[in-house]
């Protein structure tokens, strides 16, 4: 199959891979995907009080596209604002990487990581007020 | 230009041998007669061309010239033998086939089509080893069972199944044996005197012949009688009919040859090519071999990279060129159906690398595909989340992923 230039620069210089402090209050960490699909992402963002987005890392078990479109993610959302993040839709990610049709889920996936890890950050800054 | 990847995909297809190639191009340009022109010299030459390929063919498996019928290809042989024999035998026999869920497309799907057309079949499961039980082939047998259908070499995981046992079980409950031999020839001796096998599929291409050519091997004593699927002009004794392509039965015939004079010493290199390969991957952490370690041609490594993906992996050895059991690539996400049936996790059969040798790989060849795996593979565990979890000592198969 032949991948678009930017899905392979990214997969060959993959950005921002790795893990952030899971018990950092400030860390929200969104897993999707599944082994048996052949894709699983998991996504880190830290949010300062301010709610921007300061960090993100992520680490996807996946194809060359599913690398590629976690990777341009945490480019994106790196300086965002966690309502912002949160209304990125999979089809920019499937345009800016000229995904084909049959990779269109890559995409899929890395909105469902975004939205994972904003509900998950969304929840842990609650549990703090109430607590 | 960029250059080309180091070939290791040798069970998809071989190069065709340049001494093949030599002697197949006087029979385009020359010796271009039709073999069944019996009024002049132009088809007198290409008939003895076709006659003498015939025998190399024979020889090599060790069977009369007379019991091979020239094909397209490996496909064709064997859905001539399968509808071939199914339909000639049903009215006396019954209408039930038994095969293995590990068999080639062009065995299941010939099959699948006897079923639309009222033939039952039972798919047996291979055990995890990739071989066939012959306590439970023996017990899937029917009155009616006419036909099975096993293939001597696997062309995944490159397992020889006990053609020899299952077919003396076929022999004694008065099933015709078909045996797809495409990924067998020049690999494993086949003695057809003494197998008890009916119908025997071969290719060129899988033993550095021309694509296009085949042949099926339909035994004489006791008759096998088949009916024909192509009609015309009542070629090869009305089993296939069609102007015989003599240079690619040339080509055919002159590999077969070479594989019967050379595949002794070929496959001692081979061999030891193999265990330079199996040993230097070994080394990799959470490495699983697929298929039988004793019971396998020495040409075939399957191996499963656990936590890496197949697609991302084939990506990451662009330098070699060798197939995935995962399927992604054709767009469907189902991994390797020949891994799945051994009972392989989908991670693992996702996770899946075909490595095939032969004739022209070099100890060069397989030192740079050692170094590349050993390089790529680190690297993309540093990327999979779930190389993580199983380093903290998580067990990826407890955890509840969301389906999608």
């Amino acid at each position: 199959m032949a991948y678009s230039d930017k899905v392979l620069d990214h997969y060959e210089n993959p950005r921002n891979v790795g893990s952030l402090d899971k018990n950092d209050p400030n860390v929200g960490t969104g897993m999707v995907g599944a082994p048996a699909c052949g894709d699983v992402m998991k996504l880190m963002i830290k949010v300062n009080d301010a709610g921007i987005i300061e960090d993100a890392k992520f680490k996807t078990y996946g194809c060359g596209s599913a690398i590629a479109s976690s990777s341009l993610v945490t480019e994106w959302l790196k300086g965002k604002t966690v309502d912002e993040a949160y209304a990125i839709k999979n089809s920019a990610i499937a345009e800016e990487l000229a995904l084909p049709p049959v990779k269109i889920h890559c995409s899929v996936l890395a909105e469902d990581a975004i939205k994972a890890a904003v509900a998950d950050i969304k929840a842990k800054k609650l549990a703090k007020v109430a607590a | 230009m960029e250059r080309l990847p180091i070939y290791l995909d040798y069970s998809a297809t071989t190069p065709v041998d340049p001494r093949v190639a030599a002697k197949m191009i006087p029979y385009l340009t020359e010796h271009y007669g039709n073999p069944a022109s019996r009024s002049h010299p132009y088809g007198w030459e290409a008939e003895k061309a076709v006659e003498n390929a015939r025998e190399e063919v024979a020889k090599l498996v060790n069977a009369d010239p007379r019991e091979i019928v020239w094909t397209s290809g490996a496909t064709e042989s064997n859905n001539l033998a399968i509808k071939g024999a199914a339909n000639f035998y049903a009215a006396s026999k019954g209408k039930h086939i038994i095969t293995v869920a590990t068999e080639h497309k062009a065995v299941i799907d010939p099959i699948r089509e006897l079923e639309r057309q009222g033939f039952e079949a039972t798919f047996l499961e291979p055990e995890p080893n990739g071989l066939l039980d012959l306590a439970k082939f023996k017990a899937a047998i029917r009155p009616d069972t006419v036909l099975a259908s096993v293939m001597l070499v696997n062309n995944e995981i490159g397992v020889i199944q006990d053609i020899e046992s299952i077919g003396k079980i076929c022999r004694e409950n008065n099933v015709i044996f078909h045996v797809d031999a495409a990924q067998a020839t020049g690999k494993v001796k086949i003695d057809l005197e003494t197998l008890p096998v009916d119908l025997m599929s071969f290719s060129a291409h899988k033993t550095y012949g021309p694509k296009g050519i085949g042949a099926l091997y339909v035994r004489r004593k006791p008759r096998i009688r088949i009916e024909a699927q192509m009609h015309g002009g009542g070629h090869e004794r009305g089993m296939r009919s069609g102007t015989l392509a003599t240079h690619q039965i040339v080509g055919m015939g002159e590999a077969f040859r070479i594989a019967r004079e050379e595949m002794a010493s070929e496959n001692e290199r081979i061999r030891m090519l193999r265990d330079r390969l199996v040993n230097g991957l070994q080394e990799i952490e959470e490495t699983y071999m697929n298929g039988d370690l004793t019971h396998r041609v020495p040409h075939n490594l399957n191996m499963s990279f656990n936590y890496v993906e197949g697609e991302s992996l084939i990506m990451a050895v662009k330098g070699i060129a060798v197939s995935s059991g995962s399927a992604c690539t054709s767009a469907s996400l189902e991994p390797s159906y020949v891994l799945r049936a051994l009972g392989r996790s989908d991670e693992l059969a996702h996770s899946s690398i075909r490595f095939s040798i032969g004739r022209f790989t070099t100890e060069e060849d397989v030192d740079y595909t050692i170094k590349l795996l050993k390089e790529k593979i680190g690297k993309l565990r540093e990327l999979s989340p779930l190389w993580e979890m199983f380093k903290d000592g998580i067990d990826i198969s407890k955890v509840q992923w969301a389906s999608h």
